[in-house]
């Protein structure tokens, strides 16, 4: 154990910024605000997520970490809205992890929650960061009527200024802000904005850390240093469930700069995860000093329970699943006995392959144990489990665990999973001092959650009159529920299957059944989860039946989706869905992409639409495929609806981006298995999407609405596979029934 | 010993010759603007200028970067003056997480310094940079508005 690290000044500086911002709560959901001393930051600091600079400038904090979903920046126009601060001179920043301890010991966000997932940060936080703008504004208001003797009622505010109009006078923030903060705080909330006075909210904002971007700034978690911090890399069983069986590391420890070898246990079979996977830690000097060191450790691997796994014995194991009786996890009305009266029946088997994160930026993670706590400092997409993991591996209290984000160089959920912070924490805690865990691109294939893979079979019935009476989706996959804690088998389908997903009470008999497969494979969430899998196989097959049919896939769907109307929605996204909205959707980007013209040989045009967390979106892809079985997509038109938009610039960036995702994933992602391990080592192997595989136009059109927000940061990606396959069925009469699409074009 | 110039300043590096250019600039120099991506000079998250050219940083050994004129993303812009490329990055707000970024910008001068009017055709040839957020888009347009912009600039 070494002593407590020394900071940075700009470290300090956040670290205040909190402590001050501790002081004085103005994030809601509050009924009032606890009356405490101010610190002597009181000058620059109004409560936890603002900080109003003698030159008027100011810092609005975010508590989310961003990872290219646009947070640093949506978040902080909820709170600039209602403070009414001149948004051109605010600048925003990462908030480190704030937890706290009630009376009876359990532990509390002490202001909102934070960490990145399901597309929950602006629902979350629509509420509480407006009215911490709004009581830092009710508090500048204060501050002024005082000042100037009138009554607050007289005083407005707009781009950073008070005004009190009957006597001309007015003052900036900056001037107001130490008065503000030894105002009484507001009792219970205070009113916010009519949306129609919305100023900031809705209108296209780019990132706020834009020149930081394009100047190399060091803002991501593979830039970030401790002081005094060693270098490890660690050499990882390949085999899932593997073993360090023999290590001979005198070679490596004979590599200049490197300083210890560190052995990381795999947790026991079964028990929840901590690391991923045992290995063997060199920790160096220097990066490349620890590199070289790996390169000559002399490993013989335990090969584990899983090591006659491979992918094609998964897909067996789920075709065999599939041919008995599995759990029906939804069942409305009379499925089999419709089906068998059923006018004309349709069934189709699909595959979804494994697939990995592939953030850019691989993972890495700095941490100091010392005495008495422990630093965390990383790309951490959910701190409060990274927190939660330093204490367990190490026993410090969790308050004793700071825990500080960097940008994040992409999530897409593969950090949800902390097994990088894990490895950090267990390697400084062997060295007694901070240790930067850097991984390498094979590191992160071979050692991700992946996507799980499943085979799922539909199979539905029409009535005489076309309409759709029945429906089944029968799903055998390893469930993403890997390792997690308290889990029983019969509930391992509800992360793969989820009940209330159209067409669920649009079909009168429907039926989900699920069957668990095994894999030794990890799993986890991968953008958007189980949607992505189920938006492929509900949207192509529906395609396939109207394709049989002779009627128009757009018209089809919007029979079976109908009016507008609420449903019962329980999963996440919910309360309700409804399918009037997507119905929109699906119209207003079938309309805008021409829907129903006439397009040139070897074109087609695909569609498809999803609700996915509570947002609703629709894409028309065109694609032309030559003789060859080369595919180009052409153009891609969407739509989208997430209720009230904050910022309309990211949200079109989100589709863009969810369509790019989409289709790198369908064209050519894949992570196969063969003999218990994975055998994709990096991009040579691991297709990923190029500028010349995008397409040459996206188009996104935005729902003006005033529902509730959503997130954006998931729904783009869902039907953008199912669209293109369509597409590529109207082009070619092939139907893709297997991801991803690789060469089945030029079978 | 190598010798090489960075950004205008002249360096020298008497460490291991098979280390990559990328982590001499990351670790030796503080450069953190070029990226670790997949160190195969697949997705070129790490690509600099190397005399001019492109190149994948990751995997150029220091031996082999002997003599040459490094200019990496925090080289671009003078005097706080950014580029065109860059003024067309921030124009059409392309990054998303961002990771990628100053290896497709310096990826994009490279090419416009060849092509100054590419059509679509010529970057999606050239432009190869990996973006796992699908900034693609955004990316070929930032470049003709870059081509635009520096049009106006000569």
């Amino acid at each position: 154990m070494s002593a407590a690290p020394n900071t940075t000044s700009t470290r300090r500086d956040v670290i205040k910024f909190a402590a001050v911002g501790a002081s004085l709560v103005v994030a809601a959901p509050l009924t009032g605000l606890p009356r405490r001393a101010w610190g002597d930051e009181a000058d620059s600091a109004i409560g936890f997520f603002i900080r109003i600079n003698a030159d008027n400038s100011v810092v609005i904090g975010y508590p989310n970490p961003e990872m290219g979903q646009g947070v640093a920046t949506s978040l902080p126009m909820l709170v600039a809205e209602e403070l009414d601060a001149d948004w051109s001179r605010v600048t925003t920043t990462q908030m480190p992890l704030s937890i706290s301890r009630n009376d009876d010991g359990s532990l509390r966000w002490t202001h909102v929650g934070q960490g990145a997932g399901g597309s929950n940060s602006i629902s979350g936080h629509w509420q509480a960061l407006r009215q911490a703008g709004a009581v830092a504004r009710k508090l500048l208001l204060r501050a002024a009527a005082e000042r100037w003797d009138v009554s607050e009622a007289m005083l407005t505010t707009s781009e950073g200024v008070v005004r009190h109009a009957a006597s001309g006078r007015s003052a900036p923030y900056g001037d107001l802000a130490a008065d503000a903060g030894r105002q009484a705080p507001p009792e219970g909330e205070v009113a916010l904005k009519p949306r129609q006075d919305f100023e900031i909210i809705g209108t296209p904002q780019p990132h706020k850390d834009l020149e930081k971007i394009v100047t190399g700034q060091p803002l991501f978690g593979i830039d970030a240093e401790m002081d005094g911090m060693l270098h490890a890399v660690i050499a990882r069983c390949p085999y899932f469930d593997g073993e360090v069986k023999a290590l001979d590391d005198s070679a490596a420890r004979a590599v200049d700069g490197v300083r210890d070898i560190v052995k990381i246990d795999r947790p026991p079979l079964g028990e929840p995860y901590t690391v991923l996977a045992a290995g063997v830690a060199v920790v160096a000097d220097s990066l490349w000093a620890a590199m070289k060191g790996r390169e000559a450790l002399k490993i013989e691997w335990g090969r584990g329970p899983h090591a006659d796994e491979s992918t094609a014995g998964l897909e067996r194991h789920c075709a065999e699943l599939l041919e008995g009786e599995g759990q029906i996890v939804r069942d409305d009305g009379d499925f089999p006995a419709v089906m068998d009266a059923a006018a004309e029946t349709f069934e189709a088997t699909y595959w979804v392959p494994y697939v990995s994160h592939a953030t850019l930026e691989p993972q890495v993670c700095i941490a100091h144990v010392y005495d008495e706590g422990c630093r965390i400092l990383g790309p951490i997409q959910m701190p409060a489990a990274a927190q939660r993991m330093a204490n367990r591996l190490t026993g410090i209290d969790r308050l004793s665990i700071d825990v500080q984000m960097t940008r994040l160089g992409g999530g897409f959920g593969r950090r949800l999973t902390v097994d990088y912070v894990a490895e950090a924490v267990l390697v400084s805690q062997a060295m007694g001092a901070p240790v930067k865990v850097q991984w390498t691109r094979e590191d992160d294939l071979k050692h991700d959650r992946y996507r799980p893979a499943g085979l799922h079979q539909l199979r539905a019935g029409l009535d005489g009159d076309g309409a759709l009476v029945a429906w089944t989706q029968r799903l055998a996959s390893p469930s993403k529920y890997y390792r997690r804690p308290n889990m029983t088998d019969d509930r391992l389908w509800q992360s793969e299957l989820l009940p209330d997903d159209f067409p669920a009470q649009l079909v009168p008999n429907l039926r989900l059944e699920y069957f668990a497969a095994q894999s030794g494979a990890p799993r986890d969430s991968w953008r958007a989860p189980a949607h992505t899998a189920n938006a492929f196989v509900i949207q192509s097959f529906l395609d396939e039946i109207a394709a049989a049919r002779g009627e128009d896939p757009l018209a089809f769907r919007l029979r079976l989706l109908g009016e507008s109307r609420d449903l019962d929605y329980g999963n996440h996204g919910g309360p309700t869905f409804n399918p009037g909205r997507l119905a929109h959707v699906l119209s207003l980007a079938a309309e805008n992409a021409g829907w129903g013209a006439r397009l040139p040989e070897g074109q087609g045009r695909g569609l498809a639409c999803h609700f996915t967390f509570g947002g609703y979106a629709a894409h028309v892809v065109d694609v032309a495929v030559d003789s060859d079985g080369a595919l180009r997509v052409l153009n891609v038109v969407t739509a989208v609806d997430i209720g009230i938009v904050v910022n309309p610039n990211h949200v079109r960036a989100q589709m863009e981006g969810g369509v790019c995702d989409g289709l790198s994933t369908a064209l050519g992602q894949e992570i196969t298995i063969r003999g218990g391990r994975v055998e994709q080592q990096n991009f040579d192997t691991y297709r990923m999407m190029r500028i010349d595989g995008s397409p040459a136009r996206i188009e996104t059109h935005i729902v003006a609405s005033d529902a509730e927000p959503k997130g954006m940061g998931e729904m783009g990606t869902p039907p953008l596979a199912p669209a293109l396959t369509n597409a590529i069925f109207a082009a070619t009469g092939k139907r893709i029934r297997r991801l991803p699409i690789a060469d089945q074009l030029r079978a | 010993m190598v010798t090489l110039t960075v950004n205008g300043s002249r360096r020298g590096f008497d460490g291991d010759e098979d280390m990559p250019l990328l982590w001499y600039l990351r670790e030796n120099l503080n450069l953190k603007g070029a990226k670790f991506g997949c160190g195969i000079a697949e997705c070129g998250a790490c690509t600099v200028l190397m005399d001019g050219s492109a190149v994948r940083s990751c995997s150029v050994a220091m031996a082999t970067a002997d003599g040459a004129e490094i200019t990496t993303i925090e080289g671009l812009a003078t005097d706080g003056e950014l580029t065109a490329v860059q003024r067309a990055w921030v124009e059409l707000d392309v990054p998303q997480c961002g990771y990628c970024q100053a290896g497709q910008i310096m990826a994009a001068t490279d090419l416009l310094n060849q092509v100054p009017t590419p059509n679509d055709g010529e970057i999606d040839a050239f432009m190869t940079n990996i973006c796992r957020c699908g900034s693609y888009t955004r990316i070929r347009a930032a470049i003709h508005r870059a081509a635009e912009l520096r049009r106006g600039e000569s």
